[in-house]
């Protein structure tokens, strides 16, 4: 790659007046006017005989190019404003400090609150919903956080182990009527077998290779699951998979349910709750085996590969065990997940383990800092967060979320919450700030 | 035999196809290194432009097909390898010297990005239009019955193929352009340093691989009649598999891929079922990544400290 400075371009001189703002503001106004011209500027849509016809909409295209222009001074003036350094410096290394120190209170903090949710919000089940979703993300954000984070090693299929967990548990269930609490070691030991079969190919393949291979093994498994009907119902999914039980109780308004054992009237609401705890439960489980693994010799391993493989081959590492058991312990936590949201579901269909997913996840582990168990949990309820509040715009969603993906790469590429701590350090830990952190090449 | 001839015709159809959306990915794999993931998704706007384009032209009562394909290939080259440009300018440019991992991300963002905005400029219902080629000559009665055609359409794409093919050939091999890509691909530093834009030299790379995804844009519309929002993710995946196959980095090489994963995807298709054809497409990726990493036609990469 070159090291001279190329990217001089992209900082207008300090001195250049406004005219040059308006000059290429103009210019990108009229890059967008051709881009948009054809696609904004006019509609297609096939006709109820099959016809394609179209109209126009060049209202829309001005509106759009007015926007492109504007934007373009705007962010000119603010890069004007902020300084040739760029956004960096937006937070002062005082106030970063502040916020490191005061992050050690934060996760206590969001454990309570988060503890308490059921009680707070036990009349609106939308958030109890939702916080639910948020935390089925929060898991599989820290699972693949053992992957991505902690191993360096780009992983765009973990859906597939999602997947893998979900089937398990919905086909062990529905065809051998097995509960829910008997499964879920199984989809999880499943899903970790997959890990390991996928792992074992893509040993010798680094960065970029190893990420489109993963991807093609994601898809692989949803194609067979959308083709392979007598098994997995094709398309059309499995329903009725059972619902998950409290030592053998179903939480049902019958007369061997929760409530009537308990003595209290029945309230759909009990079955949110414990699924609430449940996730929760599972993903602390997957945050505490984390950190316990970062401290062994595993995890130590794990984190050398990131940083540099060919030295931790150097320095007698076993790279190919400390991969497999990467891509396994991702896999297991992915495995767990997946049988979750297929008992919280009722319903599963190869509709939810689409690409978008795994990009969703590791998205949410960019976003986190890569490594940052908190960072991953923050970014999580920021991201599912942030869905809902699109939710109207159902289909401008993903359009945004692919907005902010690249906007996120260009201003904080370390992700929001650029902490990384040293698991292993000399008399005292120097917490490293995510800019200074160098990637290895694995 | 016939049925065999028939499938070889189909599959080189569909293989030029993908070695015009390969050369795409493996030049700029050469020059900047990354897989630019968001590739699929400009063939895929490629495809839109070329379709909304002739339309345009069908309504304003123009006639003559040679014309309107003619129009409607430059049209779509034009404003396709404007998307290309901007892109590079926007999601990777700003992410040469960042690590590693965060043009990957850009791109796979910018793949969001470009489908889903075709989605919400043109409706995410599938956008059929009539055969704009029709007829074609019989090679072969057979006696059973079966008919070994080559349509108009066919011949079209091939020789839509080959041509573009020459000129790029012959821009990488003999203008000044093609010499400061060359020059960029081996050594960025010292390109620039013996006067090469290395910046220009590499959004013209983004350029002309744009451009070369909307002629298969373009011929995807016109073989297969439709476009959807879609189509740039599968297509995409496939394309790099050629590009893989043939040796990243080889220009003949993306071709030759090409030509191969078509042929190998209607072979499957043909004998074996049309369901799995993509899981074939993914697994001859995994499988030539595995074995043979360097592709056909690829160099070896050395793993520097």
């Amino acid at each position: 790659m070159g090291r001279v400075s190329t990217s001089a371009t992209d900082h207008s001189p300090p001195h250049a007046g406004f005219a040059f703002i308006l000059k290429k503001a103009l210019l990108s106004a009229f890059v967008a006017l051709v881009l948009f011209s054809l696609m904004i500027g006019i509609r297609t849509e096939a006709g109820p005989t099959g016809q394609l016809t179209y109209w126009t909409r060049f209202d829309e295209l001005a509106i759009t190019v007015a926007i492109v222009f504007v934007g373009s001074i705007v962010i000119e003036l603010v890069r004007r404003w902020l300084g040739p350094s760029g956004a960096s410096e937006l937070v002062p290394a005082r106030v970063q400090n502040g916020l490191a120190a005061s992050g050690r209170y934060v996760a206590p903090a969001l454990l309570i609150f988060t503890l308490l949710v059921p009680v707070i919000f036990y009349r609106q089940r939308y958030i109890l919903d939702l916080g639910v979703l948020v935390l089925t993300y929060v898991m599989l954000g820290w699972g693949l956080n053992v992957v991505v984070g902690l191993a360096g090693l780009l992983d765009l299929g973990y859906v597939a182990f999602y997947a893998v967990g979900a089937y398990s548990y919905a086909l062990f269930a529905t065809t051998f009527g097995l509960s829910f609490w008997i499964c879920l070691p199984i989809a999880g030991i499943l899903a970790s077998l997959w890990g390991v079969m996928l792992g074992f190919p893509v040993l010798r393949l680094r960065g970029d290779y190893l990420a489109i291979v993963t991807l093609a093994f994601g898809e692989i498994i949803r194609l067979v699951i959308v083709n392979w009907q007598s098994l997995t119902g094709g398309p059309n999914g499995i329903s009725s998979i059972p619902r998950p039980t409290l030592f053998g109780i179903p939480l049902t308004p019958g007369p061997n349910g929760f409530a009537a054992k308990l003595g209290i009237a029945f309230d759909p609401t009990h079955r949110l709750v414990f699924l609430f705890y449940i996730i929760l439960a599972m993903a602390l489980i997957t945050n505490w085996v984390t950190i316990r693994l970062r401290g062994l010799p595993i995890g130590r391993a794990w984190e050398a590969l990131r940083e540099d493989e060919v030295a931790c081959r150097a320095l007698g590492i076993n790279t190919t065990t400390t991969k497999l058991t990467a891509f396994a312990t991702g896999a297991l936590f992915g495995g767990f997940a997946g049988a979750f949201f297929a008992t919280r579901q009722g319903f599963i269909s190869p509709e939810s383990f689409t690409f978008q997913e795994s990009a969703l996840v590791l998205a949410i582990v960019v976003l986190g800092g890569m490594g940052s168990q908190l960072g991953v949990a923050l970014a999580a309820l920021a991201m599912i967060g942030g869905f809902e509040l699109f939710r109207g715009l159902e289909q401008y969603r993903m359009l945004v979320f692919g907005m902010a993906m690249v906007l996120l790469m260009i201003w904080r590429p370390r992700g929001l919450i650029g902490h990384r701590a040293p698991t292993v350090y000399l008399k005292q830990a120097h917490a490293i700030s995510s800019d200074l952190v160098k990637e290895g090449h694995g | 035999m016939d049925y065999f001839a028939q499938q070889l015709i189909n599959g080189l159809v569909l293989g030029s196809i993908y070695g015009l959306i390969a050369i795409g990915y493996t030049m700029v794999y050469g020059i900047v290194g990354m897989i630019n993931f968001a590739h699929g998704d400009i063939f895929m706007i490629g495809g839109f432009i070329a379709l909304i384009s002739f339309l345009i032209l069908v309504s304003f009562g123009l006639t003559a097909v040679p014309v309107i394909l003619l129009i409607v290939l430059l049209v779509s080259m034009a404003i396709t390898a404007l998307y290309g440009w901007t892109v590079e300018r926007i999601a990777y440019r700003p992410l040469r010297h960042s690590f590693r991992l965060a043009p990957m991300l850009s791109a796979i963002g910018m793949s969001f990005v470009l489908s889903n905005f075709s989605q919400v400029a043109q409706g995410a219902r599938v956008k059929p239009v009539p055969p704009i080629i029709t007829g074609g000559y019989t090679l072969h009665h057979s006696a059973d019955g079966f008919v070994v055609r080559l349509s108009n359409v066919q011949i079209v794409v091939v020789l839509t193929t080959i041509v573009l093919l020459a000129i790029f050939t012959w821009l990488v091999a003999r203008t000044r352009l093609g010499r400061d890509m060359r020059a960029c691909e081996q050594d960025q530093t010292m390109a620039a340093l013996l006067g090469v834009d290395v910046d220009r030299t590499i959004s013209m790379t983004f350029v002309i691989g744009a451009a070369l995804a909307a002629v298969a844009g373009m011929m995807y519309l016109l073989y297969y009649g439709q476009v959807d929002f879609f189509m740039g993710f599968v297509a995409g995946i496939k394309a790099f598999t050629a590009a893989v196959l043939g040796g990243i980095g080889s220009l003949p090489g993306a071709m030759l891929g090409g030509l191969a994963i078509g042929l190998i995807e209607t072979f499957w298709s043909a004998y074996f079922s049309v369901e799995y054809k993509d899981v074939a497409a993914f697994s001859i990726l995994i499988v030539v990544l595995i074995f043979m990493p360097t592709g056909l036609l690829g160099r070896p990469e050395v793993e520097k400290v």
